[in-house]
């Protein structure tokens, strides 16, 4: 066993996801292709949302590829900051709108 | 960086380049001869395989310029000049080159940082290239001025853009004229760079928005692992992934089209080579073939194996590159 859960020269067995279940991992390439290449939205557009979408979901294998492929567009540091302070503040939204639960929860059992 | 610094880290590489390959790899014919008329140059990047700067002495002299002209004269398959430095500029010998070069009717393109042509000392070179119809490839990393700056130095940018609106009001990029001026993208740091085209398109917006720039293409070139741009690597402590990187995306269809298989090219004392990065790590072309401008054999050059290292997996990877950008 490796000795951490995540190593950097993991990213690259990727491509490799199609093991052991060939029919969905193709299925899976096509469409990860598809989602994240230029269409209405910009290359630059889809790569910084994807950015955004690896930070708020902590996953180091997104956030070092889509960081470079960020600067491979010449995407600039500022441009990417403020995309993930996006993603910040939607998750830091996400937390406190689910206080209506909570509150709501709080009310009805109060006296 | 000494030259066997440089091939001591390249040997570093895990693979050899030419264990990529089935055989040696041979040119296709000469199309291009690439000049590289020498080292001193206005700016000093810190990239730059060529490692020059304004303390370089290494100028090509009118002599070697002449030799060069001779061999075009007598060669009609030579179909492309391709003046490189340093700054161009800086030679003294370049404006009769030009001069004389055009009267032989062979495309020619000279690589200038433009930030020069905002020198007063130099400013006379907008209407020489414009009068000659001389195709410029200008390198600007980036479209925001700091992170030009960055590279290539404090004032770079504006001196960059003042000169390029002269070359647009002189003709260049304008619609039914026929004077070229093509881009040249490379990466900030330790990556590869994006797709050619849709880099190509965010330059266009950006360049003519906020500054009313026009140009022709963008051309896209990886870093080479040579002169300073190697220095950095290592210092920063990126070389092996850089290389890493390098080899993993290693295209060999793009090798079918690099530009040494059709280019000969001229070092600043007339010495021949593969290529300006092979000039720099000092490997040149074989004397079986003849390795000096004043012997220069079309024939036995046409066909003559390519000196390969480690270097060479920057042409080779991803879309490719070469000095006019991506190969595919």
């Amino acid at each position: 066993m490796a000795s951490n859960y995540y190593e950097p020269e993991d990213l690259a067995d990727f491509s490799n996801i199609t093991e052991y279940a060939q029919d969905q991992g193709a299925k899976f390439f096509d469409y990860y292709g598809v989602s994240t290449s230029a269409g209405r939205l910009s290359e630059r557009e889809k790569t910084l949302i994807a950015l955004t979408v690896a930070m708020t979901q902590n996953c180091p294998y997104c956030i070092d590829a889509y960081t470079n492929k960020c600067l491979s567009l010449g995407i600039s540091e500022d441009e990417m900051m403020e995309a993930v302070h996006v993603g910040a503040s939607i998750m830091a939204g996400i937390t406190l709108v689910h206080s209506t639960q909570m509150r709501k929860i709080i009310r009805k059992k109060s006296m | 960086m000494a030259v066997s610094d440089q091939l001591a880290a390249l040997n570093r590489c895990p693979v050899h380049f030419t264990k990529k390959l089935s055989g040696p790899v041979y040119a296709a014919g000469i199309e291009v001869l690439q000049l590289n008329v020498g080292k001193r140059c206005n700016l000093f990047c810190r990239h730059c395989h060529v490692e020059a700067g304004d303390k370089r002495k290494e100028i090509m002299s009118a002599e070697t310029l002449d030799m060069c002209l001779e061999v075009i004269r007598a060669n009609d398959n030579i179909s492309v000049i391709d003046i490189t430095g340093g700054a161009p500029e800086m030679n003294p010998g370049v404006k009769e080159f030009i001069e004389k070069a055009t009267k032989l009717g062979t495309r020619l393109i000279v690589r200038s940082n433009l930030a020069i042509l905002a020198e007063q000392e130099y400013s006379e070179f907008i209407d020489i290239y414009a009068q000659n119809k001389v195709e410029i490839v200008a390198s600007l990393p980036d479209c925001d001025e700091n992170r030009a700056n960055r590279q290539r130095g404090k004032g770079f940018f504006a001196k960059f853009i003042q000169a390029a609106k002269i070359l647009n009001e002189k003709g260049y990029a304008k619609e039914k004229s026929d004077l070229v001026i093509n881009l040249v993208h490379n990466p900030l740091g330790a990556y590869l760079p994006a797709n050619q085209k849709s880099l190509e398109q965010n330059y266009k917006l950006i360049l003519k928005n906020k500054y009313d720039i026009d140009f022709n293409s963008l051309f896209c070139i990886n870093n080479m692992p040579v002169g300073r741009y190697l220095d950095f690597l290592l210092t920063s402590g990126n070389y092996d992934e850089y290389m890493y990187e390098l080899l993993q995306a290693f295209n060999p269809t793009a090798l079918e089209n690099v530009m040494c298989r059709t280019m000969v090219s001229v070092a600043w004392n007339g010495r021949l080579f593969d290529c300006d990065f092979n000039q720099m790590l000092n490997m040149p072309v074989s004397s079986r073939y003849s390795d000096h401008i004043s012997s220069f054999d079309m024939e036995k050059l046409s066909g003559r194996p390519i000196v390969l290292h480690n270097h060479c997996y920057g042409c080779t990877a991803g879309a490719g590159s070469s000095c006019q950008g991506a190969l595919e």
